[in-house]
């Protein structure tokens, strides 16, 4: 349900556990039907359902091994206004599908998402404030070790039912009309093997020159469960050229 | 077991109903959602009891940088007509919220699809090639255009003429609010006509291109912008010349909008022993601005008293 570009995310990066569980950069990026539905709600709450379902071959995350090894998606969206100047998007997903080991293998994941915005309307070029949590548990089948000899089986695949947990939390705060400073903490389990598990955090901060071209800089450690550690910078430069729509929010 | 069945039949039966029945019989009012108060004002001068009308934005934000939260999805998705101020100034948030409302009757081109410019009369329209190193310019024409009064006269005909198409067994009441509006609005001119007059042709800075067409119709001139280029912040050496050229023509007010940053305006007014004006922009700026009319009173109201205080 990521319905934002690259570019307009607030890190160089994705998060540790989106690496690990949902497949990275690309997740589940599939050929299928979507179905969505505004659901009536009290008290102005904007509840909204997705309903999706694919081929199941979206490579990082589900496998299909015949033609009925669809994979299916499901997300409900709760907003609301606070106040003017700040609201809450909450959200609960889930979807599941046929992993690489063939058609027995099932994959489930579970998400929570949360995320606050804060931004005054009358200084809302100058300042604003974004809180956001994912919460992902993905639990699958696996076969025995020895499968692992006729199929290509990622490094670290342990044998048996796995339950993998991951979330992030992150704050980006604008402080200037071109500036915006953000932290982020990150903690995941691998998919195929949930008991090793990768921790770490990220700083960043962003620069517009102009409307058109945005400078990064982040810096993130990340203590990987192999027992080693890494410490990364990343720089970013970015040029818009030609017309751009507008994105949803 | 068989009970268990039943039961999820049941909630899912129930949970169809929940998703897809429509709302409860329609409302006879019109559901009228503008982007902007000001049109939102003029609608309510027309429309009267017989429209339920709500704005999207406030009278304090700046219009081009609006979030288009799904807030504004419950608005647009039962809304009959969607007025809007058009020429690109929603460009950056409305479109996706027009999409996602899933509102046929509000889709660009659809009969509930209003675009008020096209009652307007609109300035600064460029010739020629236009280009991003200009900065934000509107190739279609300034969109700041309800700050004029014979534009609001206009808009307001526009939209009666509008509501009357949609609800034709109200024209004559719409008509009849439309005539008093600019009976009303005619009166009301005379008396900003008056308080200006002694300023007209008076020179002064604003902080965006926002104020043309009120520039010109009360007879002002507006000769600089604290904007190097329409959307762009001020740099050092933009506000360099614009201090010596308002020393240089003895330009005393710089108008600005409430949700610019006072910084740069208030060192040139220091600078220049000239005075900072917040102005609104629109209805709903301030608490006392609770109209089309109001809107006028307080930016004149201010203007004068800066004008007599710089003289």
């Amino acid at each position: 349900m990521n319905t934002l570009h690259n570019h307009v995310l607030l890190w160089l990066d994705r998060p540790l556990v989106t690496q690990n569980l949902v497949g990275g950069e690309d997740g589940i990026d599939d050929a299928g039907a979507s179905f969505e539905h505004i659901i009536p709600a009290p008290r102005n709450w904007f509840l909204d359902f997705t309903g999706q379902a694919f081929r199941g071959d979206s490579a990082d995350v589900y496998t299909s091994s015949n033609k009925n090894d669809l994979s299916v998606v499901g997300h409900v969206r709760a907003y609301r206004d606070l106040t003017d100047n700040s609201n809450l998007d909450l959200g609960v997903s889930y979807s599941r599908g046929h992993n690489l080991f063939g058609t027995d293998f099932i994959t489930n994941l579970y998400g929570i998402d949360a995320t606050y915005h804060w931004k005054p309307l009358q200084r809302s070029i100058y300042k604003s404030f974004i809180a956001r949590s994912e919460i992902i548990w993905r639990q699958q089948n696996q076969p025995s070790l020895a499968a692992c000899q006729t199929i290509a089986c990622p490094v670290d695949t342990a044998a048996g039912f796995q339950r993998a947990f991951g979330f992030y939390a992150s704050g980006d705060y604008q402080f200037a009309r071109r500036w915006i400073a953000g932290a982020r903490v990150d903690r995941s389990d691998r998919a195929f093997n949930a008991h090793l598990n990768d921790q770490g955090g990220s700083f960043i901060l962003t620069y517009w020159p102009s409307e058109f071209a945005q400078i990064r800089g982040q810096y993130r450690f990340t203590r990987y469960a192999d027992k080693f550690d890494a410490n990364e910078a990343f720089i970013q430069l970015q040029f818009a050229l030609g017309a751009h729509g507008a994105h949803p929010f | 077991m068989m009970l268990s069945k039943n039961l999820c039949l049941a909630l899912a039966a129930l949970l169809c109903v929940v998703l897809f029945t429509p709302p409860t019989a329609a409302a006879k009012n019109l559901k009228v959602v503008t982007t902007l108060t000001d049109l939102t004002s003029l609608t309510q001068e027309v429309g009267g009891d017989k429209v339920d009308v709500e704005a999207l934005a406030k009278g304090y934000q700046d219009p081009h940088f609006v979030d288009p939260k799904p807030s504004f999805l419950l608005k647009l998705r039962h809304a009959d007509l969607l007025i809007l101020v058009g020429l690109d100034l929603e460009i950056g948030w409305l479109p996706p919220l027009i999409t996602q409302s899933g509102n046929g009757n509000i889709q660009p081109a659809a009969s509930g699809y209003l675009d008020a410019s096209q009652f307007a009369e609109i300035l600064e329209i460029p010739q020629g090639a236009v280009s991003r190193a200009e900065g934000d310019v509107h190739p279609l024409g300034n969109p700041h255009y309800w700050l004029d009064p014979d534009n609001g006269r206009r808009i307001a005909k526009g939209i009666a003429t509008k509501l009357s198409e949609m609800d034709p067994t109200d024209r004559a009441y719409f008509q009849q609010r439309e005539q008093d509006f600019e009976k009303r609005l005619a009166e009301a001119e005379k008396k900003w006509q008056v308080q200006m007059a002694p300023y007209r042709g008076r020179k002064i800075v604003t902080y965006h291109r926002s104020w043309p067409n009120f520039a010109k119709h009360f007879g002002l001139d507006v000769i600089g912008y604290i904007e190097p280029r329409p959307g762009i912040p001020p740099t050092p050496s933009h506000t360099f010349e614009l201090t010596n050229m308002m020393k240089r023509e003895h330009v005393k007010i710089i108008m600005v909008e409430p949700y610019f940053d006072r910084k740069t305006p208030d060192s040139i007014a220091r600078e220049t022993g000239g005075v900072v004006v917040e102005y609104m922009p629109s209805v709903g700026g301030v608490k006392e601005i609770t109209n089309y009319f109001q809107l006028f009173d307080y930016d004149i109201g201010l203007l004068t008293k800066a004008f007599q205080a710089t003289q």
